[in-house]
């Protein structure tokens, strides 16, 4: 995931090239093993394409089928959602409507905490410091989403939210999916966030504090504006995760698909969808079926247009030192 | 002609730009909260997974199978058993295939070709796309070879695949930290290639590699969106018996239990939490112990 800001690594290596008329070792003969074992070595990174290949044709089938029987803008702009009803309704307008609110309160919490902690572990913390918070963001980042949406169903949700702030939400709501989404998302934007910010160089905090500039100043004026394609990118990567995530909106979010006015509605949002649906009788070819994979399809297509934008925006103004 | 009075006024205020001035100070309680939210966070989901789950942290959560009749004694045993199974077809198919190709790129691609441009920037991708989108890939392909959807190599297949892009980076990260005075050297000494790579750089590359792998595995133990697609893998009563077995996982169970009404389901499902975290951080500290004992220093 870090390949994106990642540099350059040094290229390929090859063999001196063949003797000289003098040289003393003859030209060595032909191995057939190495001929097998390059192959074998190439098939293994062009898997990676074929895997991608894949996945266009895998969510390209079924959906060409759903679109013969529903008109393709019908499904973008309707605003009635209810495809096992018996009088059925394609308009995937209220998923679209759950998974932007669980997104945009998922960055709000992520954004700035993330940002807060890695501009205090990368301007601030002491070594010592340091060394015990990191490793508490990698423990964050380590816990499986499910064990995420078991948190909101059972305690952000009833505790946290209705007991200790008074706010009226039923058992599922998009506030409480979308909070512990973002709390999943904040190592996402704090570790690739401390590492641009680290990667700049000393000399232009010095620069900053031989002008009399304070810590505060030199982080916003100098070191932030210097590390800000990173923290974009970390930022950008953030918001395709909390478009894509699954097992806590699928738990917590709810499964009643309207389009989502108030952050304390029950809202499904497109994964949740795909979650609910899977997880019943759906043999392939039936509609149900084919549904699951026209949703599939526009996920993938807004994440892979998030990731493009996010490697666009990376390369147009990356500075580098 | 400017006066040296001129060059360092206005004085400089300690009150208003030092370290101490207001604003820095409130600036800096703010990163102390994000940091402190963090960490709160942290403690309270682990703490609140205990208290719910410790009641039934017994015998019976690991020798008794999921059932509906007697929530208080449905046990995780069909779990614990398909996440081994699935986590070891994940790791043969996803580690050999994510090192050669991680090698490959590393070391022979040309990076100059439009065809390994395409694989490097293809390979970022894949790292981002959704987790469930691989369990629809996988039904896909599935369906396409006439493999049954819900059997532990299809899971397998669909970790795997997810965790690919993870195993490729990782490794190209750790044959780049290889120094090229070793390869030359090997390379002087008429060594081909091939065997330079095999027998100096990945040997070289060994414990960043398995880090990495450990890693990967352990976000593949952890994950249950791409098994989802794969259909029906939620009350399983037998122990998986091979690759073509029907099967259930650790998260899958918990994310059950987790729908069902039953307070007693909540409580067994906090307690496959506890379960599930614990081999998760025994896992990652496998991985940091082998960064720290065998990570070799150039």
């Amino acid at each position: 995931m870090t390949s994106i800001v990642t540099p350059r690594g040094p290229s390929a290596e090859t063999a001196p090239s063949g003797p000289s008329p003098e040289h003393p070792l003859k030209r060595s003969q032909r191995r057939i093993g190495e001929g097998i074992a390059m192959t074998v070595l190439r098939a293994a990174a062009g898997l990676s394409v074929v895997i991608t290949v894949g996945i266009f044709v895998s969510l390209l089938i079924p959906s060409i089928s759903f679109f013969r029987e529903i008109n393709a803008w019908d499904f973008l702009t309707g605003t009635r959602w209810a495809p096992t009803f018996s009088d059925p309704d394609f308009g995937v307008f209220p998923l679209i409507t759950g998974t932007m609110w669980t997104t945009l309160i998922g960055l709000l919490i992520a954004v700035p905490i993330g940002l807060g902690a890695a501009v205090f572990l990368s301007e601030y913390a002491h070594d010592r410091v340091r060394r015990i918070f990191k490793p508490i963001l990698e423990i964050l980042a380590g816990i499986p989403s499910v064990v995420y949406g078991y948190f909101a169903l059972f305690f952000v949700a009833p505790v946290v939210l209705k007991d200790l702030l008074g706010i009226q939400v039923g058992t599922f709501s998009v506030l409480a999916a979308g909070i512990v989404l973002g709390i999943m998302i904040i190592p996402t934007v704090a570790s690739l966030s401390e590492d641009s910010l680290s990667a700049v160089p000393q000399s232009l905090r010095e620069g900053s504090y031989a002008l009399g500039a304070n810590t505060m100043r030199t982080t916003l004026r100098v070191v932030f504006p210097a590390a800000i394609s990173g923290i974009t990118a970390s930022i950008v990567l953030a918001l395709s995760r909390a478009v894509g995530e699954t097992m806590i909106v699928a738990l917590a979010a709810g499964t009643r698909a309207q389009v989502v006015t108030n952050p304390t509605d029950n809202g499904q949002t497109m994964t949740g969808f795909i979650a609910q649906t899977a997880t019943g009788e759906s043999s392939p070819g039936s509609l149900t079926y084919n549904t699951l994979f026209a949703v599939g399809l526009l996920l993938f297509v807004v994440t892979f247009v998030i990731n493009v934008i996010a490697g666009i925006i990376v390369r147009r103004i990356r500075e580098e030192y | 002609m400017t006066g040296i009075g001129q060059l360092v006024a206005p004085p400089l205020r300690a009150h208003r730009h030092g370290e101490r001035s207001a604003a820095s100070i409130v600036f800096l309680i703010a990163l102390w909260g994000a940091m402190a939210f963090a960490v709160l966070s942290l403690m309270v989901l682990l703490v609140d997974s205990f208290l719910d789950g410790s009641a039934r942290l017994d015998v019976e959560l690991f020798t008794k199978y999921t059932s509906q009749v007697l929530p208080e004694r449905a046990g995780a045993r069909a779990a614990i058993l398909g996440s081994a199974f699935v986590i070891a077809v994940t790791a043969i198919l996803a580690i050999p295939l994510g090192i050669a190709a991680g090698v490959y790129l590393e070391e022979f691609a040309d990076n100059s070709r439009w065809y390994n441009k395409l694989i490097e920037v293809n390979i970022s991708n894949l790292a981002a796309v959704p987790a469930i989108i691989y369990g629809m890939l996988t039904a896909g392909f599935a369906l396409a070879i006439g493999l049954e959807r819900r059997v532990v190599l299809a899971g397998g297949i669909a970790l795997a695949l997810l965790i690919l892009p993870v195993v490729i980076i990782a490794t190209r990260e750790a044959v780049r930290a290889v120094p090229r005075e070793i390869r030359h050297g090997s390379l002087a000494l008429g060594a081909t290639p091939l065997q330079t790579v095999w027998r100096q750089t990945l040997p070289g590359a060994v414990p960043g590699i398995a880090t990495g792998s450990i890693l990967a595995l352990s976000r593949a133990l952890g994950e249950a969106a791409p098994l989802l697609l794969l259909g029906g893998l939620v009350f399983v009563n037998y122990d998986p018996d091979g690759l073509m077995s029907g099967f259930t996982t650790l998260p899958i169970q918990i994310f059950n239990w987790a729908s069902q009404p039953q307070r007693a389901f909540q409580e067994v499902a906090s307690a496959a939490i506890i379960l599930m975290l614990v081999l998760l951080l025994i896992m990652n500290a496998l991985a940091i112990v082998i960064r720290n004992r065998y990570q070799n220093r150039w």
